[in-house]
């Protein structure tokens, strides 16, 4: 929480790899090179990744990828992946449709 | 030991922050950015319905943001280098009653006087515009020049483009005070224990701004509410325009991805609990599906999979605080922003660029002063 982190800090350049087109994001289609120049224009946090990219923002909510969108920043930034904060989940646990959610705690009753 | 020195201290990495940084390194002055959060952007930036509306704001905010709507958005995504998701499609404000009809009229006849193009349509000519929408609707004011955006990919792009300028950001610095020397802001002084300085000085920290302000005796009324929204799954296509409400009770469009956001109130956010971090309630969010449904019952059984809680800074008379602060030379801020501040962001920042560089704007920001506040009697 709250550390001092100067984003001028020279990570190196950007070096293309062979598995660069591999799909880590499935839902939003997110690959690893995606992943790793988002990082090199500036995407330091996995906050500021999945805004930029939409890791994370699909169906599942990054429960599939978020360890290994993790990895792949972490490795970029030169860090251990035990120093980025993981992106905040978000209510509800799974999708859940309008006129349920509308119900509030009525789940078996369609909305009126 | 890198240099804390710099021609503009920018304080808040949000919107406007970091469009102010881009504009001022494009005119070659040396920023820093200090974003007191570890995200950039992570602030009402983010944590907003999009919209880039002209139509439903105070007079006073009109110029400025018709100055950004014709000058910056239209080419935003290609000079930034992000999909900035811009369409400018109309805005719908919409009415079930007299009442609503009431306060749309007027919106409509003061920003008409302003040279915007709005004008009031009934429900039927809302339906020709958006077919989805119930027959709840009856009145809207409609605005063809309004739009929205993505407030992610926008207030990120800034923050790149700046960056890649030469700008510095620093993130997880939050500012506690200001130091003048000689009467002129200097120094900028962080909870991390650095001092940074500088020959001018942004404040543009949300709500964060009122203390910062207030060290050097500067005192801008304004309070913090609770914001939230929904989002959906990918829906097919449907609409592009930009919803909102006579009472600016809900407000919401379909993204470029398919997804809907949609923010509403429940009416009890000045009485929530605040644990200091912006969470969503448990009430909010079945309140706006129940919303939405009366506006779009064709969304009935669309999936929610995310719902997200954000501050707004609103002043005291609900319009944006844009400009110098005449006590304290080299000090401009902009804040109290009053929950739509996205769309005005990037003009904010462009017109305190060119301010800090030049003196001289291309927008009156005089009606957007500090120092209007003024007791009932």
């Amino acid at each position: 929480m709250n550390s001092v982190n100067d984003r001028n800090r020279d990570i190196g350049p950007f070096v293309p790899a062979p598995d660069d087109d591999m799909l880590i994001c499935r839902c939003e289609e997110i690959t690893k090179g995606e992943i790793r120049k988002a990082v090199h224009d500036g995407m330091w946090t996995l906050t500021e990744i999945r805004r930029y990219l939409r890791t994370g923002m699909g169906l599942c909510q990054g429960q599939t990828c978020s360890k290994l969108v993790k990895s792949i920043v972490a490795r970029e930034l030169n860090v251990s992946p035990a120093e980025l904060e993981p992106a905040t989940s978000r209510v509800p646990m799974r999708p859940i449709e309008m006129r349920i959610f509308a119900n509030e705690a009525k789940e078996d009753d369609d909305y009126e | 030991m890198s240099n804390n020195t710099a021609e503009v201290i920018v304080i808040g990495g949000g919107v406007i922050g970091n469009s102010a940084a881009y504009y001022l390194a494009q005119r070659g002055l040396s920023v820093i950015v200090l974003e007191g959060s570890d995200h950039i952007g992570n602030g009402g930036s983010s944590r907003n319905g999009g919209g880039v509306r002209q139509s439903g704001r105070d007079v006073r905010e009109l110029p400025l943001v018709m100055y950004g709507i014709k000058n910056l958005w239209p080419h935003l995504s290609e000079e930034l280098e992000v999909d900035c998701e811009y369409h400018q499609d109309g805005n719908l404000r919409l009415g079930k009653n007299e009442k609503h009809k009431e306060i749309l009229t007027n919106l409509a006849n003061n920003a008409r006087g302003c040279g915007l193009d709005v004008r009031m349509i009934d429900g039927e000519e809302v339906r020709q515009i958006n077919p989805y929408l119930s027959e709840e609707v009856t009145c809207a004011s409609w605005c063809p020049t309004d739009g929205h955006a993505n407030p992610l990919t926008t207030t990120l792009g800034f923050y790149k483009a700046a960056r890649k300028l030469g700008a510095r950001f620093i993130s997880g610095e939050k500012v506690l005070e200001l130091k003048t020397v000689k009467g002129r802001v200097r120094k900028v002084l962080t909870a991390a224990g650095n001092t940074y300085e500088a020959e001018n000085v942004i404040v543009a920290a949300g709500f964060d701004s009122r203390p910062i302000l207030g060290s050097v005796g500067i005192d801008v009324p304004m309070t913090r509410s609770l914001l939230e929204c929904l989002v959906t799954e990918a829906e097919p296509y449907m609409f592009d325009q930009m919803l909102g409400t006579a009472e600016a009770d809900f407000y919401g469009h379909q993204t470029k991805h398919g997804s809907f956001v949609f923010g509403g109130s429940s009416g009890l956010e000045p009485f929530n609990k605040d644990n200091g971090t912006p969470v969503s309630s448990a009430k909010t969010a079945p309140c706006i599906c129940r919303g939405i449904m009366k506006y779009f019952p064709d969304l009935a059984n669309a999936k929610i999979v995310r719902t997200w809680g954000g501050w707004s800074d609103k002043s005291a008379d609900g319009v944006a605080v844009v400009g110098a602060i005449d006590e304290v030379p080299g000090l401009y801020t902009s804040c109290g922003m009053s929950g739509h501040g996205f769309g005005i962001g990037p003009a904010v920042g462009h017109q305190l660029a060119q301010l800090i560089a030049t003196g001289t704007t291309d927008v009156d920001l005089s009606p957007l002063r500090y120092d209007r506040f003024k007791a009932k009697i």
